[in-house]
């Protein structure tokens, strides 16, 4: 089996194995750490959980696809994710989408062939409050307007 | 209107920060809380009449009270940061600006469970959230706040964050430790009397952020100060929410029992642009959507809701103005639970994609009466039929929309 954590997970996840009763509460931490590291989760890195945590490949699979943030395939280099539950609805998040697609020619749910921009609708992000709310990889965009979407995909190298 | 009891923090600069959150106040209920005993703080936080903010409202007591005591076994205490609910964000204000006051009422309340290990479950989503409470985390155990011996006090606590991965229904708290323990996020069946839950076998209580973040008050000025806030049943503040339609969006706090119009029109400044109300969902997505005309005379409590057909969940208030079109709404929300369906339970996985798609169909013109009465036939199929919830919830949703909206719906079919 070719795949391994890097020294820096592998540190991180014999931390974590003392914080927790039993090893199988890793699953979660453990995948997180994995797409950290690849950028996505592929199949023999799921062989490689499942043995460190002495359960089957197959109950890491079934846990991975549960969860929608886990990516089982390759996506784009940034992952637009558009909120489009009611409260970003209410407030405009329909004309953000499109605006979005229109600037990059893909659907949501498609990449770009370069792979440098993933659309996804997402529902509710939890920031009604801040409506409608754009998250960028990891970074939330509020009170979103396609001006600042603009500016901020000019600025993404 | 407004009364500061957890949000009293959230305008000081760098509050986030131990130093700041010190000198404001942050850790001063610990010197009382180990002057006493852990069952005189269970029972001042059980007779404070502390309710669940987390959208179920249960007793925060009586939840702690089904803790085994003593335990042969160790005890968790498992604060629920999942959250997801459409039109709720309030854990979220607590976690950014007040992250502190948090692990104040993580340590209060573990020690009143005899817990020595605390998780956070907080979802992946929030990333900044997740990261700035892991640096105040880490501060406290620099400072000796919590770790071997919480502040040279003889007690031990550990606290762990955990990051969720994006499922909505990890909210719900039996999934939540399913997921906790690395597995699917499914819902566990209820036991027939109250149990604790159950983490790897060894009792364990799951609370809301703002539950816990509620205790360190109750500590440090007991539960007679917390009642003069809010009503008989439904005592203290709670952070409500608003979103949509709303001049001024937001979260403040308020004790219980106060007009929801007059916070509309007074806090939330109005509708946005002048125009009318027209429905308005009182507690998150999942509750029954009231009327405009429905809302004169309701306070914000549990009781003054539940009369009103409603319910007030998690507080998050989402508003639409007149110009909404109702069954698009349904549509936007049949989407969001086809899509956080866990698939456990048949009725949900099969019931809520088929309204989803029936309501689409419904939508492109394509609809008949029928497929409206095969909709309200769902509903009896959703509600009380699954493990959790979730279904239900959404049984709520088309009855309360197409039976108070219902010239809307018809004027789609043939």
């Amino acid at each position: 089996m070719s795949w391994q954590f890097n020294a820096e997970n592998e540190n991180k996840f014999q931390d974590l194995l003392k914080r927790y009763p039993k090893k199988n509460s890793l699953a979660l931490p453990a995948l997180w750490m994995i797409q950290y590291q690849d950028g996505w989760i592929c199949e023999d890195a799921m062989k490689f959980l499942a043995k460190k945590l002495d359960t089957s490949p197959m109950d890491i699979y079934s846990v991975a696809s549960f969860y929608t943030m886990f990516h089982l395939q390759p996506i784009g280099k940034y992952n637009i994710q558009v909120c489009k539950t009611l409260s970003c609805k209410l407030r405009g998040s329909e004309d953000i989408k499109k605006h979005i697609e229109n600037r990059l020619g893909i659907k949501a749910g498609e990449s770009t062939k370069d792979m440098k921009f993933t659309i996804t609708e997402v529902e509710c992000l939890g920031s009604c409050g801040t409506a409608p709310c754009v998250c960028i990889n990891e970074d939330y965009i509020q009170n979103t307007t396609p001006q600042m979407i603009d500016e901020i995909l000019d600025g993404l190298k | 209107m407004i009364k500061k009891i957890e949000s009293r923090n959230f305008n000081i600069k760098d509050s986030h920060v131990l130093q700041v959150a010190r000198q404001n106040g942050r850790y001063s209920s610990l010197e009382k809380l180990f002057s006493m005993s852990c069952e005189d703080v269970l029972n001042e936080v059980d007779k404070s009449g502390l309710r669940g903010k987390g959208g179920g409202g249960a007793a925060t007591g009586g939840k702690w009270k089904l803790v085994p005591n003593p335990s042969k076994k160790p005890t968790y205490l498992i604060v629920n940061a999942d959250e997801s609910e459409p039109g709720t964000f309030k854990d979220r204000q607590i976690l950014e600006y007040d992250p502190h006051l948090l692990l104040e009422g993580i340590i209060c309340s573990s020690y009143a469970l005899h817990a020595h290990h605390a998780y956070i479950y907080i979802r992946g989503e929030y990333v900044f959230w997740a990261k700035r409470l892991q640096i105040a985390i880490d501060e406290a155990y620099k400072a000796g706040i919590i770790g071997e011996s919480v502040l040279g006090y003889d007690y031990k606590l550990d606290i762990t964050l955990h990051r969720g991965a994006g499922a909505y229904i990890c909210g719900e708290k039996s999934a939540l430790v399913e997921s906790l323990e690395g597995k699917r996020g499914h819902p566990r069946l209820k036991p027939q009397q109250k149990e604790p839950e159950w983490f790897f076998g060894c009792p364990a209580v799951v609370n809301n952020v703002e539950t816990i973040a509620s205790v360190p008050y109750i500590v440090e000025n007991g539960f007679k100060a917390y009642r003069e806030f809010g009503t008989e049943k439904s005592p203290g503040t709670m952070l409500f929410g608003m979103s949509g339609h709303v001049e001024k969006p937001g979260i403040y706090e308020i004790q219980f029992g106060e007009s929801m119009s007059e916070f509309i029109e007074r806090i939330g400044r109005g509708i946005k642009n002048g125009k009318k109300l027209k429905a308005i969902i009182p507690g998150g997505s999942s509750v029954p959507v009231l009327r405009a005309d429905e809302i004169e005379g309701i306070t914000l409590d549990y009781e003054s809701l539940k009369a009103h057909g409603s319910s007030l969940g998690t507080g998050g208030m989402i508003l639409m103005d007149e110009s909404v079109f109702m069954p698009d709404v349904v549509k936007n929300l049949f989407e969001f639970y086809h899509h956080e369906s866990c698939g456990q339970c048949t009725p949900c996985r099969e019931g809520v994609g088929w309204s989803d798609k029936l309501m689409g169909k419904i939508l492109d013109g394509h609809g008949t009466k029928k497929d409206l009465d095969t909709l309200l036939s769902l509903s009896f199929i959703l509600n009380g039929k699954t493990i959790c919830v979730f279904a239900p919830s959404v049984a709520y949703i088309i009855d309360s929309y197409i039976g108070k909206f219902k010239d809307e719906f018809y004027s789609l079919v043939k």
